[in-house]
């Protein structure tokens, strides 16, 4: 019943009128305050040496070059111009464009100042945020398929444990990629099926559910890792690692080539699955009885939608996307499960979710933001920066709690998010 | 109790049941005391499987299971039986400690030690559980109590090593600043929910784990980090902010009388007074409360302080009790473990208490079963998420076990609400 929509809000708008400090000029005076902050703080702080971007894994070949000073000083100018735009009303139907161009150059005039001096090898950090962004990716893909239809999926990172656990597990006994792969599937929707049949035919709160079965997950993999993978990691804990496909010619493309076709099955699983499910709820009758089932259930039960059933098969279909992006963990990333491996980033995937409003594209953009912070925060810890990485990691939750406190623009989940469904 | 003799109707007490044939109609229906039991039950039973089944020895006998069943049953029993007599001993009494201290091999220390253990673990888990439970009462559900705790871990710890202060005063400061770091972090989620209508339970999330890095960036700093150590551990709280305990072998400390203070206290506020009032009437039904005249946007942010305030407490007392140091791990559990210790208290003060005892047992005596059994600790979690899920959803009990309906209608914990 206390949905977002019912904010407590009592806010003294008594005109009709569009109030002078509207969306726009709010977001303007954001964007001017960190254009500001990058001007004088990262300008001043930057050394005035050379930062170099290089096109490569490493130091070696061709670069975008430029004096870190100048560069911080020089796109903090143009944080600072696309805030006044916003702030002075102009370019109405450029908005969101000006907001991104803001932040934008928020971040390069950042990096001005962090690389000044040393190097940013480019495909490494952009593979490397699009492999961190892959797990998050699916899982808040997973979220998508749940909480548009109405059901609250807040065991992301239960799902993630229990795919990564099953993928190292059946991965080393049946010395397969792809039977890891799959198990992974099916482990994710083990922890679905729980939480569709207590949400959905036991009506028992959702976001409890999710808490208790991450809690579920963290300890079943756990005690089984410590019973069985731990004294034999031979046989139970060494799982095949997924091969990396280079597809000739397009591999061959500055930047974009090594990144995405020169890379695993996972990364363009997670890609081409936010096209489907894009499609899938927008285009096709699925999508349709899927979002009528989050927003209405009852109006959608009235036109004789099965309210239940489709809600039961989207849980499932994100068990098993989740299960696959916690596959990442033990086949991708690491080669071996290890206790509370995924250590939270089935909420940075939730987190992901919720700033991309609920939405495939949305997400995706989420996920690649949070990836990128991440990647950025291990950059910066190994060239001895002084900004903390804890802070860089911070990052996606700070701007989830802003994008949900309404300050930049209004999220709004479906409207039946969380109500389990009772035939009258 | 007493709501299921209220619960019974008055044509029935006219018949004058006798007592016994009373309490045996109610035994087998799913009132609330006997959903507890079979949930506690079904947690151990499903616990006996997983030990089974990941152990090899006892599955190689499964493999002639039709020749010799008999093998693969005592086999099976053996290791189950083990393991949760090893749970009871280490968590509440153990026979061979009192036989030993009775003809003098043995101290009573020892004896009592188990019991320490129990209400060691369990005083941080109330203060979360009822940080937990007071907001449920209010229509809010904290699920920030870890990062309250951590951010109350924080604030105590840093208080403890820190301050100059002569012993008596040094604790009530340090515990007050641990109050203060977890009631900073529930005002957040407070006054946006109260604000801009912002999902408390998202906040909160996320609240969590920017507490969880705050806390890891802090311990490295200067001044903060042990001098002379490379890991990451901080300065110890000095002897004058230490919750005084029974000394040796008996951790258990002040922290529990404490939460027994902090217990009854959370029954006054909820029950008597006029700002328990104000949030029951919230949690039931907003719109009537705010009908009525009262503040829901004051209320909201008032009561997530005061939860966020219980479950810095919890912290504090983990800091200050047992840890006596910042650890990135300093926390554990407790802030997620004191929503399920809520869960099985159904939000009720005084259950919480026991929720969280029960709880604080199970964690002593794992200890003892992994030391002893070779079980690991982990089996402890599973056991804990399972008895919340049955606990969650009576109606599985209810069916599984094909309990009558209850008098007490009373049983749906479910508060099902939406972001």
């Amino acid at each position: 019943m206390t949905g977002v929509s019912t904010a407590t809000v009592e806010r003294p708008e008594t005109s009709a009128a569009a109030p002078f400090w509207d969306r726009q000029r709010r977001l303007g005076v954001g964007v001017v305050v960190i254009g500001l902050l990058a001007v004088v703080l990262f300008g001043a702080l930057a050394p005035s040496e050379t930062a170099r971007f290089t096109l490569s894994d490493d130091a070696e070949g061709a670069a975008f070059s430029i004096n870190g000073q100048l560069g911080a000083i020089l796109f903090g100018v143009i944080a600072l111009a696309a805030g006044g735009v916003l702030l002075a009303g102009l370019w109405r139907r450029f908005q969101t464009s000006m907001l991104s161009l803001g932040i934008l150059a928020f971040v390069l005039s950042f990096l001005c100042w962090q690389v000044a001096g040393k190097f940013l090898p480019l495909v490494d950090t952009v593979s490397g945020t699009l492999e961190l962004a892959v797990p998050l990716i699916l899982g808040a893909l997973a979220g998508v398929l749940g909480e548009r239809s109405g059901v609250i999926n807040v065991a992301i990172e239960g799902q993630f444990l229990m795919g990564a656990f099953f993928a190292a597990l059946v991965g080393t006994m049946a010395t397969s990629v792809w039977a890891g792969l799959f198990s992974a599937a099916v482990g994710g929707v083990i922890i679905a099926g729980i939480l569709a049949v207590l949400a959905i035919r036991y009506l028992v709160d959702q976001t409890v559910v999710g808490i208790v079965l991450n809690l579920l997950a963290l300890g079943v993999t756990g005690f089984l890792y410590e019973r069985l993978m731990q004294p034999n990691a031979q046989s139970y804990n060494q799982p095949p690692k997924m091969p990396e496909w280079r597809i000739p010619g397009l591999a061959d493309i500055p930047v974009v080539g090594p990144v995405l076709f020169d890379t695993n099955l996972l990364v363009w699983l997670a890609l081409i699955l936010v096209f489907v499910v894009h499609f899938a709820l927008t285009r096709t009758r699925w999508g349709l009885r899927t979002r009528a089932v989050g927003e209405h259930p009852t109006a959608a039960d009235t036109v004789g939608i099965r309210v239940r059933g489709l809600r039961y098969l989207n849980v499932l279909l994100g068990g098993l996307i989740a299960g696959a992006g916690g596959a990442y963990f033990t086949l991708v990333a690491t080669g071996s499960f290890n206790k509370n491996m995924t250590a939270g980033a089935g909420f940075i995937a939730l987190a992901a979710l919720i700033f991309g409003r609920w939405t495939p594209f949305g997400a995706l953009g989420a996920a690649l933001f949070f990836g990128f912070a991440q990647k950025l925060a291990t950059y910066l810890s190994a060239v001895g920066s002084p900004v903390p990485s804890q802070f860089l990691n911070m990052l996606p939750y700070l701007a989830t709690i802003v994008a949900v406190a309404g300050l930049v623009g209004r999220v709004r989940a479906p409207a039946a998010d969380g109500q389990p469904y009772v035939k009258s | 109790m007493t709501t299921e003799e209220k619960a019974a109707p008055p044509a029935e007490e006219k018949r004058e049941d006798s007592f016994l044939s009373h309490f045996l109609h109610n035994l087998w229906a799913a009132n609330t005391v006997t959903v507890t039991v079979l949930s506690i039950v079904l947690a151990m039973i499903i616990g006996a499987v997983l030990i089974i089944v990941s152990d090899e020895n006892v599955l190689n006998t499964f493999s002639y299971f039709t020749a010799r069943p008999s093998d693969a049953l005592t086999a099976s029993w053996d290791i189950v039986s083990n393991a949760y007599a090893d749970l009871f001993k280490g968590a509440i009494l153990d026979p061979a400690a009192i036989s030993a201290a009775a003809d003098g091999s043995g101290t009573w220390k020892q004896v009592f030690f188990p019991i320490s253990e129990t209400l060691t673990y369990a005083a941080p888990l109330v203060f979360t559980g009822l940080s937990v439970a007071l907001a449920f009462r209010g229509g809010l559900f904290n699920i920030g109590g870890q990062g309250q705790a951590i951010m109350g871990t924080v604030l105590a710890g840093v208080a403890g090593f820190a301050l100059p202060l002569p012993p008596v005063i040094h604790l009530i400061a340090a515990l007050l600043a641990g109050a203060i770091g977890g009631a900073l972090w529930g005002f957040v989620p407070g006054i946006l929910k109260a604000r801009t209508g912002a999902h408390e339970v998202i906040v909160c999330i996320m609240l969590n784990y920017t507490a969880n890095l705050f806390l890891g960036w802090l311990i490295l700093q200067k001044g903060v980090q042990q001098e002379g150590r490379s890991d990451a551990i901080s300065e110890t709280v000095k002897g004058s902010a230490q919750l005084p305990s029974f000394g040796g072998e008996l951790r258990a400390n002040l922290g529990i009388v404490l939460a027994v203070l902090a217990t009854a206290g959370v029954a006054w506020l909820l029950n008597r007074s006029a700002f328990g009032f104000e949030l029951r009437a919230v949690g039931a039904n907003s719109h009537a409360a705010r009908t009525a005249g009262i503040s829901v946007a004051k209320t909201y942010t008032l009561l997530m302080v005061v939860a966020g305030a219980l479950a810095g407490l919890g912290g504090a007392t983990q800091v200050l009790g047992t840890a006596y140091a910042l650890t990135p791990a300093v926390a554990g559990n407790i802030g997620f473990d004191g929503l399920l210790v809520a869960l099985l208290g159904r939000n009720r003060p005084w259950g919480t208490l026991w929720a969280a005892l029960l709880f604080g047992a199970l964690r002593a005596g794992g200890n003892r079963m992994q030391s002893f059994s070779g079980i690991s600790l982990e089996l402890v979690t599973v056991l804990q998420a399972l008895i919340v899920i049955f606990i969650a959803a009576p109606a599985l009990v209810k069916a599984i076990f094909h309990l009558r309906a209850a008098r007490a209608a009373r049983l749906g914990t479910s508060i099902a609400k939406g972001w």
